[in-house]
């Protein structure tokens, strides 16, 4: 690709781009996000390339290694476009009749199909439910490009809103207009990002910076990683933007190294960007300069809070400085930082196009546009979902995402990531939206949002939280270190079964000076799962204290495996899985567990056929007294 | 997540003598914990790793992690380097070191071996994994296997969560493996 | 330079621009309680001690005043009840790991603290490291590792060449005396990042 000089070259190849493409001709899309990776989605993009070229199709059929789909619990997913038809869980073994019967046969593949609750089976990817009552803008070109590929992305349209903004809006328009549109923080803030772009703008100081904050630490999200990984482009372009904006002329993408495969398209992209004149010196001709560096993280969730990420940026330990001077103001080395979460630059871009009304139409009054939601954990369809905001929760859960998965109940969802809190059924109804989701003790986060079901205990959850915030605190603080360091030592009694009367309300005064002295965010968040969890759910806590009793079976010290000497059939199926050899019995015998051998894995459980359901999980109560070894197990009436 | 492994250290034939002062410049030669062979470590990767950024200060800790992944664990010696070449104080060096779970200041093994604790596999019973792990390994998470084959870890989110609960052996994921399983996989490394 | 009104405990204050709010209270005769701070050194933040709430017309939030710059205008309290509260509550998380801070820690109104930790006895407020750092500018003790498992540890090469024997100058500002007594003033041998980070831990306090 030759160097562009213009947003008249621009458009010149976009129209040869487009013109060397049939749009007509078939392309088989291979989602090839970590996701489908992790299912071995390249086997199946390589037996498609050879099954295509046993056939003698390999000019006549395109195979596009595309972004995340989103759909990640039905993953390897493929689409053929452009009758759009959707393929899931397709393993190497199926490709050969994929070619055969839909490609060459035009005929659809049913066992491929998604089918609904009703067993209908549906072909297109747009009528899936999965898919349907999303609202896919950010991350709309995923599926269609190859993140590799800067051509896949002009031919899209691709940075025609970079052109607009250094050609037919000055600065000061570009910021008028994300004002304008109201686009808040999607990484967790919900800071507007046009007034820290002003604040940066107007800040005293020649040199300034913008960054992408790609730490994503959050356990439990992979937004930022699907859209890095999937259409890098896309934030590339929001951040010249951004730039231009704001008279930066130096950047920095920050990337947990944790992420290889969205530090190999990022820096493909980039180097794609500076040949084509997209990214440097004098961009498109403009006379704006502008460049770009990554900079990898190195294992620390704290790395991702502003202050510490700039601090790691300089070489220098990256440890949180107070916020009461915004580095907006004095970022990198005291000079003026714009620093903007991933999913934030991406819908730059779309409001430059579209303009701020469109993008106000979207949303409530609060929070504009759309988030990208990690939907996660006991639900059925597990995956990326883009809605927008005002959405309920219910909705997502359910009509999305396809409710809880084995049919057990709804009963709780985890939002905000180790900042945020646990939202209980009766408000479920509560639309997505910044202010809403901070009224009830969450917060939105960086688009986390786990799932939970009667088989989850909140003071387990509540305790894993505050163990990972333990883990990652970076020890400045005497009121973080220390403070949530007793907490967790407090969880960690209750959900052994030595919690005392008093402990709730200790764990809420610790809470407080956590919160009140802490200097940065993950101190003042950190009593957020605890607050939330004892809010929402105190039975279970008061349970784990004084009945010594975990309701949701989790808590190991509180639980305890007997199996039922009247239920238990001797099939011997237990007994052989206990990874432990915990259990006694033989065949015909009851089979009988050792409490002190037991290591409480629930093996057993699972694996008990059934028809006898023979195992049960105790908990607060005392495991009856086993039958003597070599009890004979009692047969059901007319059997022998 | 290591998805390239590092040069092997490779033991010296003409064994140098150990230097019992660790701070001596003439020292070639680090003593690792576990056993008493000599290491000797050939810094010529650490010198290129350190020229590619031009020394710059401000890449202390991109330079680190690739001598990380270069030699899987930060040796002594490559930190006496880094930190007179860069011009920075030891004890910056140390404390970044110290800080990252990136890093290691002892030789971590052949294979990753790790566990996924984000929410959501915690939410499918990750911690369960994680014993069941543990109790094939015989080792706990942060260690090294005394024959230096495995090393076990934990890690928030490797953004698999359809799978999960993840365990990750090098490169490969496994979704919710089964004792037996994990058997096989482990004992599949060489 | 700037001058600056505010408002401490009642008391109006005028100090310079440049000043943090703890500056500005002892350059009135006002104290608020401190530990980790030293006006040789860029302040830290860590102790929390010198939490105090400020409020500019309608709510107050607390802030560390070693830190926080005065601004015009603002309404300054040293001693609320949250406040004094949190004070109590910092000094009982603190005498958990470092006993020997009892009788400062019964200044506070702590007797016994309610809680159980690593006895180190060490804050980590930091004061020896900024130190060398920023005055002596000599980098022979940092900091190692990170939240609960952050320790101070001299640096071996500075220790072997003798640098922190013939200065000693950090055992004078450990507010636990952990430094003196465990080099027993001369000998480094425990304290330094090769033992911290491979030596046994169980250490005499």
């Amino acid at each position: 690709m030759t160097r562009l000089k213009s947003p008249a070259a621009l458009e010149r190849a976009r129209k040869r781009i487009l013109s060397q493409r049939d749009p007509h001709k078939p392309c088989v899309t291979v989602c090839s996000g970590t996701g489908c990776h992790s299912y071995g989605c390249d086997k199946v993009s390589a037996a498609f390339v050879n099954e295509l070229s046993r056939n003698g199709l390999q000019g006549k059929v395109d195979v596009r290694r595309t972004g995340c789909h989103g759909f990640c619990e039905r993953g390897p997913v493929i689409v053929i476009v452009p009758e759009e038809i959707c393929y899931l869980r397709v393993k190497p073994e199926d490709v050969p009749e994929i070619v055969s019967t839909t490609l060459v046969g035009k005929r659809l593949v049913d066992r491929l199909l998604y089918e609904d609750s009703n067993g209908e089976k549906i072909a297109h990817e747009g009528d899936i439910p999965f898919y349907k009552r999303q609202m896919r803008i950010v991350l709309a070109s995923n599926r269609l490009l190859d993140p590799k590929s800067i051509d896949d992305y002009i031919a899209l349209g691709g940075y025609s809103a970079l052109a607009k903004a250094l050609f037919k809006m000055s600065p000061e328009q570009v910021l008028e207009e994300v004002k304008r549109a109201n686009l808040r923080g999607r990484g967790g803030g919900g800071f507007p990002a046009g007034v820290k772009w002003e604040t940066t703008r107007n800040a005293p100081g020649a040199t300034k910076y913008v960054i992408v904050n790609a730490d994503e630490g959050d356990p439990g999200a992979f937004m930022d990683r699907s859209l890095l990984e999937g259409n890098p482009h896309s934030i590339l372009e929001g951040l010249i933007i951004g730039a231009y904006a704001i008279g930066s002329h130096e950047g920095y993408v920050y990337v947990r190294q944790e992420y290889p495969l969205a530090v190999e398209n990022l820096s493909v992209a980039l180097i794609q960007a500076r040949e084509c004149g997209l990214l440097g010196k004098d961009i498109l001709g403009s006379g704006f300069d502008f460049d770009v560096i990554i900079h990898r993280g190195a294992g620390a969730f704290i790395s991702g809070e502003s202050s510490a990420l700039m601090t790691a940026i300089e070489g220098v330990v990256g440890e949180p400085r107070p916020k009461y001077i915004h580095t907006a103001v004095s970022g990198i080395r005291g000079q003026p930082s714009n620093l903007n979460n991933v999913e934030t630059w991406a819908n730059v871009p779309l409001i430059i196009n579209r303009g701020s009304d469109w993008f106000t139409s979207i949303g409530t009054a609060g929070s504009k546009g759309t988030k990208i939601f990690a939907l996660v954990g006991k639900v059925n369809n597990t995956g990326l979902v883009e809605v927008p905001m005002g959405m309920t929760l219910r909705e997502i859960i359910y009509d999305i995402g396809g409710g809880i998965r084995q049919g057990k109940k709804f009963k709780a969802v985890q939002t905000g990531g180790p900042s945020g809190g646990c939202i209980p059924e009766s408000l479920l109804d509560l639309p997505v939206d910044f202010d809403e989701l901070t009224k009830v003790g969450s917060m939105m986060g960086s688009g986390g949002m786990i799932v939970m079901d009667e088989d989850n205990c909140m003071v387990d959850i509540a305790r894993y939280f505050t163990n990972f915030l333990s883990d990652e605190s970076c020890g400045k603080c005497v009121s973080c270190r220390v403070g949530i360091g007793q907490m967790i030592k407090i969880l960690d009694r209750i959900c052994q079964g030595k919690g005392k009367q008093g402990d709730i309300e200790l764990l809420e005064e610790l809470c407080e000076v956590v919160r009140d002295v802490s200097l940065c965010a993950l101190g003042k968040t950190a009593p957020n799962p605890v607050l939330s969890t004892i809010r929402h759910f105190r039975d279970e806590y008061e349970a784990h204290i004084e009945q010594k009793r975990c309701p949701a079976g989790v808590c190991k010290a509180l639980i305890s495996y007997y199996i039922q000497p009247d239920k238990c059939q001797g099939c011997l199926i237990c007994l052989r899985n206990c990874p432990v050899e915990a259990i006694a019995g033989d065949k015909g015998l009851v089979h009988i567990v050792d409490q002190n051998k037991c290591t409480k894995c629930g093996t057993c459980l699972e694996v008990c056929p059934p028809r006898f359901a023979a195992v049960t999980r105790l908990s607060g109560e005392p495991v009856p007294a086993a039958p003597p070894l070599g009890t004979k197990v009692v047969r059901p009436k007319g059997k022998q | 997540m290591e998805i390239k492994r590092g040069k092997r250290s490779r033991p010296n034939p003409i064994s140098t003598p150990a230097s019992d002062n660790p701070g001596s410049p003439a020292s070639q030669v680090y003593h690792t914990q576990e056993t008493n062979r000599q290491v000797v470590q050939e810094l010529d990767r650490t010198q290129e790793i350190v020229d590619k950024y031009g020394s710059d200060k401000t890449a202390l800790i991109q330079i680190l992690l690739e001598i990380q992944r270069e030699n899987r664990w930060l040796p002594r010696n490559a930190l006496l380097y880094v930190s007179e070449k860069l011009d920075v104080p030891l004890s910056q060096v140390y404390r970044i070191a110290t800080f990252y779970t990136a890093f290691s200041l002892t030789p971590r093994g052949r294979h990753g071996v790790c566990v996924c604790m984000g929410t959501a596999c915690h939410v499918r019973g990750s911690p369960r994994l994680l014993d069941l792990v543990i109790n094939a390994l015989k080792i706990r998470p942060g260690e090294t296997s005394p024959d230096r084959k495995v090393t076990l870890s934990t890690v928030n989110c490797l953004g698999c969560c359809a799978l999960g609960p993840v365990l990750q052996v090098d490169s490969e994921y496994h979704g919710n493996p089964s004792a037996e399983e994990i058997k096989k996989i482990v004992s599949a490394c060489d | 330079m700037k001058k600056v009104r505010l408002n401490i405990d009642g008391k109006e204050v005028e100090s310079q621009e440049e000043m943090t709010i703890l500056e500005a209270a002892r350059s009135a005769g006002i104290n608020i309680p401190t530990l980790c701070y030293h006006e040789k050194m860029a302040p830290h933040g860590g102790c929390g001690l010198c939490t105090v709430e400020i409020s500019r017309g309608g709510r107050s939030r607390p802030v560390l005043s070693c830190i926080y710059n005065v601004e015009d205008g603002l309404v300054v309290k040293t001693q609320t009840p949250r406040v004094v509260k949190h004070r109590k509550m910092l000094m009982e998380l603190m005498l958990a790991s470092s006993p020997v801070l009892a009788d400062l820690a019964r200044q506070y109104g702590v007797e016994k603290p309610r809680f159980e930790d690593k006895v180190t006895q060490c804050v980590l407020c930091g004061r020896c490291v900024r130190y060398c750092a920023e005055v002596k500018k000599a980098n022979a003790i940092t900091f190692v590792g990170r939240g609960i498992n952050r320790r101070v540890a001299f640096v071996d090469e500075a220790v072997s060449k003798g640098v922190c024997l013939d200065c000693r100058e950090c055992f004078g500002l450990c507010p636990t005396g952990k430094i003196p007594r465990e080099t027993d003033s001369v000998c480094f041998d425990g304290l330094t990042i090769q033992d911290v980070l491979f030596g046994a831990e169980d250490k005499q306090h």
